[in-house]
């Protein structure tokens, strides 16, 4: 195993071990993602015919928001105690070690939500045939949150209130993920072929985890120096 | 011409020559924007369906050009900063986004305007328009990221990123859009073969794009004279420029 295969295994495994150390905080953005969809019911009707139609973007909104707040934490404890300067001064590629984190990241809060998401679904009534398209564009869809949420993140670390700005940089970069995802869930209740919104999802995929990573190592040696 | 452009890289030249060039920059876009008008509010004809309010987009399209020009700049000026660590290429960027962003408001607004006679109201989720407001946050973003960080480089070098990220993302922010919804008109003057508007529409269209284009020439180089000025105040050419008491 050469330097750059186990420091990145090492960077994986020091995130999850230090996720599941902090149990409590692992079901945070969950918990938001479930009040988030109960919200719309709620607010905008209970009625089953509108919520069906609406299902696909209440959660995918939902999963936006919750990325967000998920990621906010996502490399301020590693900037308050050092660890991120020490990550900088590594020999191995910084843009490795922080995918290995956006991968942990991903672990926790994208991963679980994908597992939650066929409840919400059945909360919101959603056709049984779009199921299968909503966990697709799911799978695909979070790791791309995870990837260009953690460029944003990786900005506004050293300022003292990032958050608000943090939604600002990111909620329009997050916009075609919304469209290509919603796009192919209603299209798939309706029963039109998605490979085409699939696959441009995939290609956003394919390009955010090679591009992204030199961005976020960019926007951390800026934002630490 | 490298000697040129190493010596315009130096704050000092820059803040003689667009001195000198602004006074010009200023004349020539008046001179051509009155003429633009002139030609697009007087002399162009009607236009057989949309009646008298078309004229509208003399002033909408080049906005819109503007908009995505500027941005597309600030990209370059960006990369050039981040790469080979010219100063006044992050002076350029800086000072380019307000009216960068100031563009893309009026794009939306006269888009609007014209919006409400022609589709019967003021704002529709259409590609074009939801894109070029996608655009604008993009901008306000920059902006607010720019002006939260307080050292100038370090600020000057985040926004390039973000402005680089942004880039990437316009592409694919504008298809998306088009392929979800869309209900503004097709390309009439940037395609391939012969633009389908006529002449006697195209003439002040382009000149109001050359009077916009002028006018932005013009503020960006008054803002940065401002930022640089700003920047280097402790420098001994502004202390020789303003003397030394303002300085402290």
């Amino acid at each position: 195993m050469n330097g750059l295969t186990a420091a990145f295994i090492a960077m994986l495994r020091r995130d999850l071990l230090l996720a599941f150390r902090h149990r409590g905080e692992l079901a945070n953005p969950l918990l938001f993602f479930l009040m988030i969809v109960t919200l719309y019911p709620l607010g905008v009707s209970p009625e089953v015919e509108l919520l069906r139609r609406i299902a696909p973007g209440v959660i995918w909104i939902a999963a936006l928001l919750a990325a967000l707040f998920s990621l906010e934490n996502l490399f301020r404890s590693d900037f308050e105690d050092g660890a991120l300067e020490q990550m900088l001064l590594s020999p191995q590629p910084l843009s490795m070690l922080v995918l290995a984190k956006v991968i942990a990241h991903w672990l926790v809060s994208g991963l679980p939500m994908l597992l939650l998401a066929p409840l919400l679904g059945l909360l919101l009534a959603m056709p049984d045939k779009a199921m299968s398209a909503l966990l697709l564009t799911l799978a695909l869809g979070t790791p791309l949150l995870s990837l260009i949420g953690a460029i944003g993140v990786a900005l506004t670390v050293g300022l003292k209130r990032g958050g608000v700005l943090l939604t600002l940089l990111i909620l329009p970069l997050y916009i075609p993920v919304l469209i290509f995802a919603t796009n192919a869930v209603t299209a798939s209740a309706a029963g039109m072929p998605i490979e085409g919104q699939i696959y441009f999802l995939a290609a956003l995929l394919v390009l955010a985890l090679t591009l992204a990573p030199l961005a976020i190592a960019a926007a951390l040696r800026i934002s630490v120096s | 011409m490298w000697l040129f452009f190493h010596k315009l890289a130096s704050p000092r030249y820059f803040y003689d020559i667009s001195g000198k060039l602004i006074p010009w920059v200023g004349a020539l876009c008046l001179g051509t924007m009155m003429y633009g008008l002139y030609l697009g509010l007087v002399v162009a004809p009607p236009d057989y369906q949309q009646g008298e309010s078309y004229r509208i987009m003399f002033v909408h399209v080049p906005a819109a050009w503007m908009s995505m020009f500027i941005y597309t700049l600030m990209a370059v000026l960006s990369a050039i900063n981040l790469i080979w660590n010219i100063k006044l290429a992050d002076v350029m960027a800086n000072s380019s986004a307000a009216i960068g962003a100031s563009f893309t408001f009026l794009a939306l607004v006269t888009g609007s305007l014209w919006g409400k006679p022609m589709w019967g109201a003021w704002w529709v989720w259409d590609a074009r328009l939801t894109s070029e407001l996608i655009l604008l946050f993009l901008y306000l973003g920059y902006i607010a990221l720019v002006s939260a960080i307080d050292d100038k480089r370090t600020a000057a070098r985040a926004g390039g990123v973000l402005i680089l990220v942004g880039v990437v993302n316009i592409p694919i922010i504008h298809y998306s859009v088009e392929w979800w919804n869309t209900l503004h008109q097709g390309p009439t003057v940037t395609k391939l073969d012969k633009p389908s508007i006529h002449l006697s529409m195209l003439v002040p269209l382009l000149v109001m794009a050359v009077a916009f284009k002028l006018y932005y020439l013009a503020v960006v180089l008054m803002r940065a004279r401002v930022e640089v000025l700003d920047r280097e105040r402790r420098s001994a050419w502004v202390q020789e420029l303003f003397g030394a008491a303002d300085s402290r």
